[in-house]
């Protein structure tokens, strides 16, 4: 079962900022008037970009100094939605994956919806038992138009794994 | 751009990993973990040496060798394991090679390792050929 998902809009700063902290400088991530830009239909995003929907999750729990109404739901195991990540604690972030279906362009509002998928368990070397789960974030622009499927793989150990 | 099987892009994504990095990407992805900002929160909560990477900046600056190599508008999928931790000082290098080429679809093996040659992530795109 899905949540009711969250809108998460695409702007050109946030875009320009990402990239940015990926050291990459490619017009068609930060200027509108480049004619890479143009031949692509306008500013496009990096292909790990949705991460960034992590601002606009209202129960986000990767972020804990943010100023909230109420205190964040518990975190949801799996990398929680379109955040991702390993979490706090023994969590830890396995694997990401990706698949594009339509391009996200600056000015888009996306909305975000997450559910979770499998689960499996592991014998681990070092951490005992490994507990893997998955969560699948659907990004759909403003037609409906579903523009990325994510899905998260987060691992909790019994034990701290010592790397 | 007519991928064939045997292509290969290898390409330095991150010279000497340093905390600005690190920052920066906590800062534009939202991920505020403390475990990649705060040194005493890495070693008294998890027992590491020091702050360590996200996984996600490692998986972002591998996306950013695939769309140099093959463009913005190509990939269809790409997907990764976290395969080693990323520490403050490593460099890291991208590998890709196309495996497979089927139907005008690229398969790409992805790894990206670092000084040492250790995986830090393994996994697989695939592009419009």
């Amino acid at each position: 079962m899905a949540d009711e998902g969250f809108e998460f809009p695409v702007d050109r700063t946030q875009v320009m900022l990402f990239a940015r902290s990926l050291l990459d400088i490619r017009p068609e991530f930060s200027e509108p008037d480049d004619p890479a830009t143009k031949a692509v239909g306008g500013i496009v995003v990096p292909p790990t970009f949705v991460q960034c929907s992590a601002h606009w999750q209202p129960n986000y729990g990767l972020d804990l100094t943010r100023p909230r109404k109420d205190p964040p739901a518990p975190r949801a195991e799996g990398g929680g939605g379109g955040g991702g990540g390993g979490g706090l604690g023994r969590g830890l972030h396995a694997e990401q994956h990706y698949e594009y279906h339509h391009p996200i362009h600056v000015g888009d509002t996306l909305t975000v919806t997450t559910r979770p998928g499998n689960r499996w368990e592991k014998e681990g070397r070092r951490g005992g038992k490994l507990m893997f789960s998955e969560s699948v974030t659907e990004y759909r622009n403003q037609d409906g138009v579903l523009c990325v499927t994510a899905t998260s793989v987060g691992v909790q150990t019994e034990r701290a794994v010592d790397q | 751009m007519a991928l064939k099987v045997g292509d290969k892009h290898e390409q330095v994504v991150i010279e000497n990993v340093n905390r600005t990095h690190i920052v920066k990407y906590a800062g534009a992805s939202g991920d505020f973990n403390p475990l990649h900002h705060d040194e005493g929160a890495a070693q008294k909560m998890a027992g590491y040496p020091s702050v360590f990477a996200h996984g996600m900046l490692s998986m972002g600056l591998t996306g950013r060798a695939l769309t140099d190599w093959l463009g913005v508008t190509a990939l269809k999928k790409y997907g990764v394991r976290f395969t080693k931790q990323v520490w403050p000082g490593d460099t890291l290098t991208a590998k890709l090679e196309v495996t497979d080429v089927t139907d005008g679809v690229a398969t790409i093996k992805v790894v990206t390792v670092n000084q040492n040659g250790e995986s830090v992530v393994e996994g697989e795109a695939k592009a419009t050929a």
